[in-house]
């Protein structure tokens, strides 16, 4: 209990230690209209036929209605309030660790992250040899080496536009939904990979993000594409609690896969989730998909939801290439007043296509934890299979877990199976568990850790311990 | 090492009381059986004394080496050497047996300040008592109790006993549910762990199961209360005889009191 409240503090602290960047003193204007989203492209160099994007994307999005339809409640973000881009920020640097808050630094350690890294995310000084920049270096080297391009949308809508022109957009078009249009008009940044044909990426493009991918703003945008027989794993995120002062997160996510091809997308959401009465925590708004372009192609996405204060959520996978593969695996935990809404849409296209949705639900506290999950079997998709298993699990008796299957077969060869469990952690469990000498604490990490197994054996290797502690820290003191 | 005095237990918040009045003093390098009709209170005993959160203690107090142990979380208690064995054990799907036992064994390691043991360390410690109780090693690898059947759960918590090297173990009913061969193996496994620095207290149903592992005291709870102790004399008597003639004795004692 004494943790949730370390961890507590240190949020309340965020001002004293620096997680908050020097005033801006950039003048940009509040509130957003078209010379707004001419301006960020300005500011950011881009080319016509990127601004002209940009723009499309506001006028759609100006006819849109914020959507509704999901089970959650919050207070509306002031689009009119709010600043639109941001100057590249500049942490406040520290000296030494020493100078961070001890509370911080004890959830690092729990965490298990090394000293380097921990100097990092807290803004410490670095040595050189562990600078970020000389590690950014070495990545692109090799990366370079073996064909691989990887740099920021930024910098590949200057440096490759043929690519961004073909393929940003295609998987989710700017009308998709009401935030994937905000963010088509005024992503600030995000990233860019492309692995060419036959080619497997030579690392997990994860350990290079924990580091440097730390202040990626509220509109990000991603795409990668991989093309015939290529192969990437890709990781977002962090198991650090992460915090940004811009409330509402609303990125775009789109994945292309080619045939043979295969990509990976990991995410570890650990961002601030709120106060014990839910406030000030961030709105996650994410539009993430995949399109399996090709046969025999393959796309796996997996989540470890923490953080936030509402997520709203659904990582889908277009399954077009016949024989191609969707998979979701997601563990979404809620404790005190978070809510989550998420899930997968599945839409199999192409002749035996197959996915697979694995999603644990695990609410605790106040919380109102949600699946939604979608499969469609179009017409042509003769042979199309899905497995849907969706676990929830209940720890204490003041928070709500739903589920929301929704599937469409429009051909009779289709065959969709769905599963779903309820349970609660129940008094006898933990008893069971402290009787063998485990704390009150350590008793509810391995019940949840042992009911997220499935999901979490699919985490890239060295974030699998981080995972397993940080579901961990999430629930410590929920019951009783 | 075990001294209840005048025990009286409520269900947490309700105000039920099950136990009405216990004694039992249970000595280093001791075995005691407590035996009597169902419903009687004899897991509910065990259950307060491993510190189970639904009950609570409204008079009495249960002393252990020496000092009160009402208390203590559960998980002091294990520290301390208490060791429960459920007479319903609970299944903690995900989790294998190994990873729990690891992590109770050096939590408990840690707690009395020995050496922890690394994975392949634990792995040779775990050979040995597997033997013991003679389990398959694949069960190692499995959830804990779950899909286990009946008899296989009951041979799991003596594993678990012999694993962890309690100082007092309490095993409600571990003779349900095991087969002829399995009971005699268990009770082997027991007695082989039981030595003079430590004590064990039977709950059973069945005599049979005192001819395997000999107690030095026999006890018959009945509603709540200790009704009767003596040797092991006393279980034969009982299998013959069954409840109904203590029973009108431990009404008779209720009332006087
Ligand atoms: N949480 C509870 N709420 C209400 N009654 C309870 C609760 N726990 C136990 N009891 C009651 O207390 C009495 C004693 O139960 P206990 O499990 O200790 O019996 P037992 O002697 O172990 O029986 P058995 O031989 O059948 O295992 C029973 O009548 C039982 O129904
Ligand atoms: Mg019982």
């Amino acid at each position: 209990m004494s943790e949730t409240k370390a961890l507590e503090s240190m949020i309340g602290e965020e001002y004293k230690y620096g997680f908050n960047t020097d005033v801006e003193y950039e003048d940009f204007p509040k509130g957003i209209n078209e010379d707004v989203v001419r301006l960020i492209s300005e500011k950011k160099d881009e080319p016509e036929w990127m601004t002209e994007f940009r723009l499309k994307a506001y006028r759609a999005w100006t006819e849109m209605e914020e959507p509704s339809w999901f089970n959650a409640t919050y207070e509306k973000p002031k689009f009119d309030k709010l600043q639109y881009y941001s100057a590249p920020k500049n942490k406040p640097k520290l000296n030494s660790l020493d100078e961070v808050d001890p509370n911080i630094r004890e959830t690092y350690e729990k965490l298990g992250i090394p000293l380097e890294e921990q100097k990092m995310l807290a803004g410490v000084a670095v040595d050189a040899v562990f600078d970020s920049v000389s590690i950014f270096t070495t990545f692109k080297e090799k990366l370079a080496e073996a064909g691989v391009i990887f740099c920021s949308i930024s910098e590949a809508v200057r440096e490759h536009p043929e690519l961004v022109k073909k393929y940003m957009g295609s998987v989710v078009p700017v009308r998709d939904n009401f935030y994937a249009a905000l963010n088509s008009a005024v992503f600030s940044d995000g990233s860019f990979c492309y692995v060419p044909k036959d080619t497997i990426c030579p690392m997990e493009l994860s350990t290079y993000f924990r580091i440097n991918n730390m202040n990626s703003g509220q509109f990000e945008r991603t795409l990668i594409i991989a093309e015939e027989n290529s192969h990437v794993s890709y990781l977002e995120g962090c198991t650090a609690p992460m915090y940004d002062e811009h409330q509402l997160h609303a990125a775009v996510v789109e994945l292309i896969a080619m045939d043979n091809a295969e990509i990976k997308y990991s995410t570890i959401q650990n961002w601030y989730s709120g106060d014990e009465d839910g406030r000030g925590g961030i709105y996650n708004f994410v539009t993430k998909r995949g399109a399996c372009r090709g046969k025999n192609s393959k796309i796996s996405w997996t989540q470890l939801e923490t953080g936030s204060a509402v997520t709203l959520k659904y990582p889908s996978v277009i399954l077009q290439g016949d024989n191609s593969v969707g998979e979701f695996y997601s563990v979404a935990v809620t404790n005190k007043r978070q809510q989550a809404d998420t899930g997968t849409k599945m839409i199999h296209l192409g002749k035996n296509t197959k996915s697979t949705i694995i999603s644990k639900g695990i609410s605790a506290g106040n919380s109102d934890n949600s699946y939604r999950g979608q499969v469609k079997i179009s017409k042509k998709a003769d042979n199309a299979r899905n497995y849907s298993q969706c676990d929830s699990m209940l720890i204490g008796q003041t928070c709500g877990a739903h589920t929301f299957p929704y599937i469409e077969s429009a051909n009779p060869t289709g065959k969709v199976e769905h599963e779903a469990t309820t349970s609660r952690v129940g008094e006898e469990q933990i008893f069971y568990l402290q009787q063998r000498g485990l704390s009150e604490d350590d008793a509810i990490s391995l019940i949840v850790n042992g009911f997220c197994k499935e999901v979490l054996k699919e985490l890239p290797m060295e974030f699998a311990v981080e995972a397993n502690k940080l579901l961990g820290i999430k629930l410590e003191g929920s019951v009783g | 090492m075990l001294e209840i005095k005048d025990l009286h237990v409520e269900v947490e918040g309700e105000g039920i009381e099950i136990l009405k009045g216990v004694n039992l003093t249970v000595n280093k390098g001791e075995i005691h059986a407590i035996m009597g009709p169902n419903g009687s209170g004899k897991s509910t005993l065990a259950k307060i004394v491993a510190g189970h959160p639904e009950y609570e203690v409204s008079k009495g107090d249960i002393m252990y080496n020496g000092e009160s142990i009402l208390e203590m979380d559960p998980d002091e208690r294990a520290h301390a050497g208490v060791f429960l064995a459920f007479q319903y054990p609970v299944e903690v799907p995900g989790v294998t047996n190994n990873t729990l036992l690891r992590e109770s064994y050096n939590t408990i390691a840690a707690s009395r300040g020995r050496e922890e043991l690394d994975p392949l360390e634990f792995d040779d410690y775990l050979r040995d008592k597997l033997e013991l109780v003679d389990m398959n090693p694949d069960f190692l690898e499995r959830s804990v109790n779950a899909g286990f059947s009946g008899g296989e759960k009951k041979r799991n918590e003596i594993f678990q006993m012999a694993v962890l090297e309690p100082t007092l173990s309490l095993l409600d009913e571990t003779d349900s549910g095991l087969d002829i061969d399995a009971l005699r193996i268990v009770a082997d496994g027991i007695n082989k762990l039981h030595g003079e620095d430590d004590a064990v207290v039977l709950i059973t149903h069945y005599q049979r199961l005192l001819n395997y592992i000999v107690p030095d005291h026999v006890h018959v709870m009945i509603g709540g209360k200790i009704v009767k102790s003596g040797g092991k004399e006393l279980a034969i008597e009982l299998e013959e005889k069954g409840y109904d003639w203590l029973e009108t004795h431990a009404t008779v004692n209720g009332e006087a009191k």
